[in-house]
């Protein structure tokens, strides 16, 4: 069962980089003003961040790396591990990571990775770089991701277009004899992988002429087959049942006292479903913070854009977290993390 | 948990309801066509059956159904 312990690893820094560009649902073109209305009370959305035609996700992190890494002085030679984690890569083949390696100038001793998984990814990836540190002695590691969603939705999708944004994050973690251990609980659930899905593109289905015909669904939806699809209902069906289990049972299995956690990050999915998971876990508001309003649903960087954006004054004291991300795969995790002195950049606009 | 009577069940799907006369619907009523019905009242039927009766609707179960009544049904298999 994977439920663990993660020891001597510290978050040192945080940062974000989000585009310049913001669309707001107030306006948009294709809804009408009681279509609208429903969409911001359902989902919280009310403004996203957009990433223009040449912007790619390293065009985000690499920003957000170089201000962490200046914030922190650390020296670049002492990164040992960069773990990317992205469903929106700057190429199919070759990882991100390794351009990234390049444009940062890191050494070429350096590990270089990336994972695509969506909601949970910062979850898993905060698992797979703390755990290398961890047990290969790395010094200093850089957990990036970064993700611009905006580019793989339909424009006539009402669905999915007003509810996501792009955005990339920096969390620099460093080896540290004794550092309070990181809690883990993770798991899988494939049978639920047609819920968010890009049908077309991969090798099950490869793209032809017909992956690009634009097919008109119920509700006036229209969208092609190299477009996201997310099915609402069955994400928050998974969603308010999943949540809650996976949290308990790590609360559970360290006896993490609920009332002694200090913030409880969830992956921005949807208002309507984050604040029933949080009435389900009897969480006061003040314990759980949001970005949805301002920056929608960023995919894998939500947990810790929301840290950024939200909690910037907070993070530099002593902190007890639970980050829990859930969704694409289906997939989701739950981490336990203490903080103490955690620099925090300060949100950069790229443009 | 025990079987739940249609009745009930009725009651808990009004209660998701906030503009629409409640005695309009019934277990015959095709929901979908109520002009409150939307997505978002198809997330909190969702809501309503996790809380109520502890069980997991999907998507299919929602799209398969076109009366209350096929959706009491379903409810009702789930609880067996």
């Amino acid at each position: 069962m994977a439920l663990f312990k993660i020891n001597n690893v510290k978050i040192s820094g945080m940062s974000a980089c989000v585009p310049k560009t913001t669309e707001s649902n107030w306006n948009h073109a294709n809804l009408s003003k009681d279509a609208i209305e429903e969409f911001i009370s359902t989902t919280g959305v009310e403004e996203r961040r957009i990433a223009d035609a040449k912007t790619c996700t390293s065009d985000l992190c690499i920003p957000a790396a170089e201000k962490l890494i200046n914030d922190l002085q650390w020296d670049k030679k002492d990164i040992d591990i960069l773990v990317f984690i992205t469903q929106t890569a700057d190429y199919v083949v070759p990882v991100t990571s390794a351009i990234m390696q390049d444009k940062l100038g890191l050494s070429k001793e350096c590990i270089a990775m990336d994972i695509p998984l969506g909601c949970s990814g910062y979850i898993y990836g905060l698992s797979v770089i703390a755990s290398m540190i961890n047990s290969c002695k790395l010094k200093k590691g850089l957990l990036l991701v970064g993700e611009t969603p905006s580019k793989t939705v339909s424009p006539n999708d009402k669905s999915t277009q007003p509810l996501f944004g792009d955005a990339a994050c920096a969390t620099a973690l460093e080896y540290v004899e004794g550092a309070p251990p990181m809690l883990f609980q993770l798991g899988t659930d494939g049978s639920g992988y047609e819920a968010i899905i890009i049908p077309d593109g991969g090798y099950r289905n490869m793209v032809t002429a017909d992956s690009l015909i634009e097919v008109e669904y119920e509700g006036g939806i229209i969208r092609n087959k190299c477009q996201l699809f997310l099915d609402g209902m069955d994400v928050f069906s998974f969603g308010i049942t999943q949540v809650p289990k996976t949290v308990n049972a790590l609360l559970n299995q360290y006896n993490i006292n609920k009332d002694e956690v200090d913030y409880f990050v969830f992956h921005q999915a949807n208002m309507m479903m984050n604040k029933m998971i949080a009435k389900k876990l009897k969480l006061p508001e003040e314990k759980v913070p949001y970005s949805l309003k301002q920056f929608g649903n960023t995919s894998s960087a939500t947990i810790p854009l929301t840290m950024v954006s939200q909690l910037k004054e907070k993070l530099g004291s002593n902190n007890k977290f639970i980050l829990c991300g859930f969704g694409v795969g289906l997939s989701w995790g739950t981490a336990y993390v203490e903080t103490s002195g955690v620099v925090c950049s300060d949100l950069i606009e790229y443009e | 948990m025990a079987q739940i009577t249609s009745e009930d069940f009725l009651e808990k799907f009004k209660g998701i309801f906030e503009d629409t006369d409640p005695a309009t619907i019934q277990s015959d009523t095709v929901f979908k066509e109520l002009d409150e019905w939307s997505s978002m009242m198809a997330l909190s039927l969702i809501a309503m059956a996790d809380e109520e009766y502890n069980i997991k609707l999907s998507g299919e179960d929602i799209r398969g159904s076109v009366t209350v009544g096929d959706l009491f049904g379903r409810v009702n298999n789930k609880l067996s």
